[in-house]
């Protein structure tokens, strides 16, 4: 179970405004997606042992690294291509303390 | 009331983070050359956190992330993986940093210095976020601007225990870490913020502030200094230290609230679903095998093999390029001495002498001028330094004389024998300056010092030595110059 109070607060993490109702919608949603997990919770594994821990799937590869070698950049057009505001070739953003 | 008493104790931790010098970045190709570039030149949607670009760990940041870890005595633990730290900032395109939280590349490792041991917590690698650029100051900009050139350059992070104990060794070990790195070849101290630190300090009786921006090594001492004087200053007057997060202003030299709300599980840290763990191990035994002499080691090796004091010892080997230059001097100087079957003694105060040079006179003259040996090394080549020092030894010049060309050199190039003629550095026969005794006992006004001389007053032989120093604009011999007074003023 997640709280109104919680939901607030992850919105403000998340730098956005919610309203009373989305605050109530929120907290139905992420409760239910809690729920859910709290059932995988319920499994009894042994993480630190060998046969019963389940190895983090990913995408079922390790080790992928790729060689040190610079390749060619987007242009600064191509960069600001999407940005809504851009100035002098930076992109222009609210002033955050 | 001795050891027991632990009031007023400080205690600092350090979170250095250093740019690993790699060709490309930490999770994409673009090219870490972005200095002096227009922004957002070196960018591509990895580092511009575009929607479906997926990072991928570039290996060499890997390797010297281990090697790092290994030059500080830490354990490298067999399998690494990466993090998210979600938090929004407008200079981190993707809404999180990717970093390393459990599962770093190293943990528990120590580092000495001066008389003390501290312990190296953990060493981990994580990606540099963009630069927030302001048009006047932070506080009245009505805007930011924004350039990802630095978005996901390689960082390490070195974090340590919260053993040292005042500002004054912060710095100091600030500098063997910039020292190590800089012997690994894996760091550029010369580059402009290339190593910036966050602080955590405490003075007992209070809680601990973190104190984030500390973005030159010279900032150190000084923002720490800010900060335990703030904090002792509250609890003398009985107001509590709160546990916050402060911001390190430079200009100003003081530390501010940054009245943060976020805390540590607000970052929501979870593992980056995009990239795989990375089994380092292995790496170990060959990335050992490449770490090169260290600091400590060659500081040591420097007091037996050329007999230099302690002092130059430490002078000489902070900086790896000042140390292969010196090495390069003493084996380019010419062994008469050791040809004329002296002993090894000899040649070791020969390499001391040049010591005293490099060491001070020439290292001297680049603090002054603020710059580095690797950038004095273009100007001046061991083998010119070796004529310089040649050129002293025959006494074709003056100590003074030696200084003048290598000032020369740096200032605006040549070679040394052609800035003796130039400038007319050679140093005067005696003739000459036997010339310019005569000359300056003989002027109406250094009468006064000849007669305080006679009367019994020896500083004023000091002042007519500089008399003719400054007539012979340096070219003359002190002791030469010493003895010839002496015996003239006997004579008078
Ligand atoms: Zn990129």
């Amino acid at each position: 179970m997640i709280g109104k109070e919680e939901v607030g607060h992850l919105g403000w993490l998340a730098r956005l405004e919610l309203s009373e109702a989305e605050k109530e919608l929120f907290e139905r949603q992420l409760s239910s997606i809690l729920d859910y997990f709290a059932v995988l919770d319920e499994l009894d594994l042994d993480l630190d042992s060998e046969t019963t821990s389940v190895e983090p799937t990913y995408h079922g590869k390790k080790d992928v690294v790729r060689a040190d070698e610079p390749r060619a950049a987007l242009s600064q057009a191509e960069a600001l291509r999407n940005a809504p505001k851009t100035e002098n070739g930076y992109f222009k953003s609210p002033r955050i303390l | 009331m001795k050891s027991e008493d632990r009031s007023g104790e400080v205690k600092i931790g350090l979170e250095c983070h250093a740019q690993l010098l790699t060709r490309s970045k930490l999770f994409c190709p673009c090219s870490t050359d972005y200095q002096n570039s227009e922004p957002n030149t070196h960018v591509c949607p990895t580092c511009l956190g575009l929607p479906g670009a997926l990072p991928v760990v570039n290996e060499q940041a890997i390797k010297y992330g281990v090697k790092v870890a290994l030059a500080l005595g830490c354990e490298v633990q067999p399998v690494t993986t990466f993090y998210r730290k979600n938090y929004f900032y407008p200079d981190l395109p993707r809404g999180f940093q990717i970093t390393q939280y459990d599962f770093p590349i190293a943990l528990n490792g120590l580092v000495k210095i001066e008389n003390k041991k501290v312990r190296i917590r953990r060493v981990h690698l994580e990606e540099d976020p963009g630069r927030l650029v302001y048009k006047g100051t932070i506080e009245t900009a009505k805007y930011s601007l924004v350039d990802y050139n630095r978005s996901g350059i390689p960082l390490v992070e070195i974090v340590t225990e919260p053993d040292l104990r005042s500002p004054k060794e912060a710095r100091v070990f600030l500098g063997k870490l910039r020292s190590v790195l800089g012997y690994l070849g894996v760091f550029d101290s010369d580059l402009e913020g290339a190593l910036r630190v966050d602080a955590n300090v405490s003075v007992a009786g209070g809680e601990r502030a973190e104190v984030k921006n500390i973005s030159s090594y010279k900032g150190v001492e000084r923002a720490l200094s800010f900060e335990i004087t703030r904090q002792r200053n509250l609890l003398r007057r009985g107001l509590g230290v709160v546990q916050e997060t402060r911001h390190y202003d430079e200009a100003r030299g003081i530390t501010v609230s940054m009245r943060t709300k976020e805390f540590e599980h607000d970052y929501r840290y979870f593992p980056e679903p995009d990239l795989v763990p990375i089994r380092i191990s292995g790496l170990v035994a060959g990335l050992r095998a490449e770490i090169p002499e260290l600091p400590d080691e060659k500081k040591k090796r420097f007091v037996s093999q050329y007999s230099v004091t302690q002092e130059h010892a430490n002078s000489l080997t902070f900086d790896k390029s000042v140390a292969d230059f010196y090495e390069e001097v003493v084996s380019k100087m010419p062994k008469t001495e050791a040809v004329a079957g002296s002993s090894a003694a000899v040649a070791g105060s020969s390499a001391a002498w040049v010591a005293t040079w490099v060491a001070d006179v020439l290292k001297g003259e680049l603090n002054y001028r603020g710059i580095s040996m690797r950038e004095a090394s273009k100007l001046i080549s061991a083998g010119d330094f070796v004529t310089v020092l040649k050129l002293l030894k025959e006494g074709v010049v003056t100590e003074r004389g030696a200084t003048e060309i290598l000032r020369e050199m740096l200032d605006r190039g040549g070679k040394p024998k052609e800035i003796v003629k130039k400038k007319g550095l050679a140093s005067l026969g005696s003739a000459e300056t036997e010339k310019a005794v005569f000359e300056v006992l003989g002027e109406e006004q250094n009468a006064g010092a000849v007669a305080d001389y006679k009367l019994g007053k020896k500083e004023a032989l000091n002042f007519l030595v500089g008399q003719v120093l400054k007539k012979t604009r340096g070219r003359a011999e002190p002791k030469k110059i010493n003895e010839l007074l002496k015996l003239e003023l006997q004579k008078k």
